[in-house]
């Protein structure tokens, strides 16, 4: 039995030795390529482009049609933080990462952190591209670099409330401009037994977007090293507030984008929502009981008066490194995110928002949603586009990151400790996560 | 895994229905708890198939275990058109995986047990230990470091790249080795050389069938792994006209926010995933159940 032990484990060191030695074999590849000049190829180029957005494939074939010598090839799988960035990150490491592929705001610094983004500002293209994009959006992909272009921004996720206007109107209360009036309306649809809104331990990006809105940052970046400030006076004025109101009962806690938070919606038993833009689509889906019931108002703002918005999600066409076709997929990302057709057909096909400010203006914005009793819901986000602050910075570490405080929230909201203490604790493991992967911090 | 255990405890008592009897109470306790597990597992089931049966509206709505109005053949009209009949070129991909994997996998596996327990060679021991220990490394673990010697030989994004890690089986190997060595007597692999048969043909035309209800459970057992197999393909795979069901049911879960009918198709999709399933279960449970009794009454 003993001399049995000792094989095994012999097998399993041998074991481990070959999977060691095909990560090694793999890292040994990468970085072969330097940055890239943006130059155009001679003949035909096929590109490859990752993206999980439905419907893209039929963009890309408009784009194909027209441009005989740019060819794009489609591939799909999961949306991002389900797995796709994790194939990416394989990808790169083995070497045969696409040339283009779709990534989050909130993911593109991993991305640029591990080396593994183009930096497209040696494009004249893309540079002059700046202007015709919404001011935030930039920021996201310039993250914060004085000169460093790390993808074109595809969508925003402009924040606004929605609200039940049929209940709001039947019980007497006036939608709330501000968040103390969101409270007061709270205790008022509490008592006709209702919730005002579904706070979800699991959306710590809509949680950023309170952040955002009232002009906090949690990330911030000097070129050398990563700030990290989880618990500034925003965040704690933003995690103070939702703690009172669940200390007090007066938001419901289901989990996010199950059957119960679609049923709760459905049923009426929770009237707003304080979402981004692509919440039209989730309400719609999700409570169609409801239709014609809705309607859209700007966020509440922590000052009467006030005109500040957040954002939830959003996404940008990132090169990465290693494309041989630098200008090429420039070119193409460039197309999918500013012209009117490829915007229109995104639209239409899976509600991307766009980014671009002309973006804001398409004749498909611009209709009355019948859902939402035939208002022109889009006016109120395009008007919170604008009011997006452009500082906010994603870290490079957000899944740890958002893991950590999910799981704080879920035991606040429990009763055991509170939205605050969670947020104490991710700063601190946020910290030593990034110190674990060698990315700089300062203290 | 079961098998053995059963294998090894089963005595003729068990399968005689005549045997010594239980008293009311035990009996009626067994009789509870596997009425408890019966329901525990079939309850999902029952749901998904409700689910699958109802339109969109109706499924937030009526109550989660009892039918509304009967929309299943639209669902599955529907699913099955949805972008360019997607769904069915991905069970056909499952099946490709799974059954080509499964059945090369089953003959490797059995080869290589049927080895270890008939012949002797130096380095034996050494060998099978080896392979028990890749028993212990969850093929999850493995994915990465396939992904990338794939990627050195261009591989990736292939069938192939599913495939050919789905045809090792260490696990086959342990099992048809125990098995060959208790099912398969020497002397009848002795009297096969006597007849004059090489050792591949006295393999194939003899010790197979000796060894059939080992080879139908490495069998089942790979195809489950291979159809439930989420991990690899996730890793390998970019084109969905290469995915396996799980994987491209997954996709289209990730996506209800933005295509909320995804949310039937995904349903309908799933319920009728499980069907191959079933339809393997059924068709190999005799020789499975025969080869138990088989074992045991000597």
């Amino acid at each position: 039995m003993q001399h049995t032990k000792r094989a095994v484990a012999t097998g399993v060191a041998l074991l481990s030795a070959i999977a060691l030695a095909g990560c090694a074999a793999g890292s040994g590849t990468e970085g072969s390529t330097d940055a890239a000049t943006c130059t155009p190829a001679d003949g035909k180029v096929t590109l490859e482009f990752t993206s999980w957005i439905p419907g893209i494939e039929d963009v890309a074939a408009m784009w194909n049609e027209e441009n005989p010598d740019i060819q794009v090839k489609v591939q799909t799988g999961p949306n991002g933080n389900s797995g796709t960035y994790q194939s990416f990150f394989s990808q790169l490491k083995a070497g045969n990462a696409p040339d283009l592929g779709q990534i989050e705001y909130d993911a593109l610094s991993s991305f640029r952190v591990q080396d593994g983004l183009a930096d497209l500002s040696a494009c004249e293209d893309v540079v002059a591209a700046e202007d015709e994009f919404i001011p935030w959006t930039w920021g996201q992909v310039t993250l914060g670099s004085e000169d460093g272009v790390y993808g074109i921004p595809q969508d925003s996720g402009p924040m606004a409330l929605f609200y039940r206007s049929d209940l709001f109107e039947a019980n007497g209360i006036d939608v709330p401009t501000t968040w103390e009036e969101y409270k007061a309306a709270a205790v008022k649809i509490r008592a006709a037994g209702g919730y005002i809104t579904n706070f979800s331990t699991a959306d710590i990006n809509q949680f950023a977007g309170f952040v955002w809105q009232n002009n906090g940052g949690w990330f911030a970046n000097d070129g050398e090293e990563w700030t990290v400030d989880l618990t500034g006076d925003a965040t704690t004025q933003v995690a103070e507030y939702w703690q009172e109101l669940l200390d007090e009962d007066l938001v419901s806690t289901y989990p996010a984008w199950t059957e119960e938070w679609n049923n709760a919606y459905n049923s009426g038993e929770v009237w707003s929502w304080n979402s981004a833009v692509w919440g039209a689509n989730s309400i719609a889906s999700g409570a169609p009981d409801t239709a014609g019931k809705w309607s859209v108002a700007a966020s509440p703002q922590w000052e009467e008066g006030g005109k500040s918005s957040g954002n939830w999600g959003g996404s940008s066409v990132a090169v990465f490194k290693g494309t041989e076709h630098l200008y090429e997929a420039t070119k193409f990302a460039l197309w999918l995110n500013t012209s009117d057709e490829a915007l229109t057909a995104l639209n239409k096909s899976a509600n991307i928002y766009p980014a671009t400010t002309d973006g804001l203006n398409l004749a498909s914005l611009k209709e009355g949603v019948e859902f939402y009793g035939g208002q022109a819901i889009y006016d109120v986000f395009a008007e919170a586009a604008s009011q997006v602050n452009p500082d906010f910075v994603w870290g490079p570490t957000m899944t740890q990151t958002y893991a950590d405080v999910s799981d704080g929230f879920q035991k606040a909201v429990t009763g055991q400790g509170t939205l605050l203490e969670s947020l104490q604790s991710a700063q601190e493991s946020t910290i030593s996560t990034l110190k674990a992967q060698a990315i700089p911090v300062a203290e | 895994m079961s098998m053995l255990t059963l294998k090894r405890g089963a005595t003729a008592d068990d399968l005689n229905p005549r045997g010594p009897r239980e008293s009311l109470i035990s009996r009626g306790a067994a009789m509870l708890i596997m009425g408890v597990f019966t329901l525990y597992f079939l309850t999902p089931i029952w749901w998904l198939f409700i689910a699958s049966t109802k339109d969109r509206g109706d499924l937030l709505t009526t109550a989660p275990l009892w039918f509304a109005d009967w929309n299943l053949f639209e669902n599955i009209g529907d699913l099955f058109t949805y972008d360019g009949g997607i769904y069915l070129r991905w069970i056909l991909n499952s099946i490709g995986y799974a059954g080509l994997g499964a059945l090369l996998a089953t003959v490797f596996a059995g080869m290589c047990g049927y080895a270890l327990a008939k012949y002797t060679f130096p380095g034996r021991e050494l060998f099978f230990n080896v392979v028990l220990g890749g028993v212990l490394v969850p093929a999850t673990a493995l994915a990465l470091p396939l992904f990338l010697l794939f990627s050195q030989v261009n591989l990736t994004n292939t069938f192939w790249a599913v495939l050919l890690p789905s045809i090792v089986s260490p696990f086959g190997v342990y099992l048809t080795r125990i098995f060959a060595s208790a099912s398969v007597p020497d002397e009848l692999i002795e009297a096969g050389r006597l007849d004059g048969a090489g050792e591949v043909r006295t393999f194939f035309t003899i010790s197979v069938r000796l060894m059939t209800p080992a080879l139908i459970t490495v069998f089942l057992f790979q195809f489950v792994t291979i159809w439930n197999n989420f991990f690899l393909p996730l890793i390998m795979l970019r084109s969905q006209e290469l995915f396996p069901i799980t994987y491209g049911l997954f996709a289209w879960n990730t996506q209800l926010n933005q295509i909320p009918e995804l949310r039937t198709y995904v349903l309908v999709g799933s319920f009728l995933s499980i069907i191959p399933l079933i339809i393997a279960f059924l068709m190999l449970q005799r020789f499975w159940q025969s080869g138990l009794g088989n074992g045991s009454v000597k």
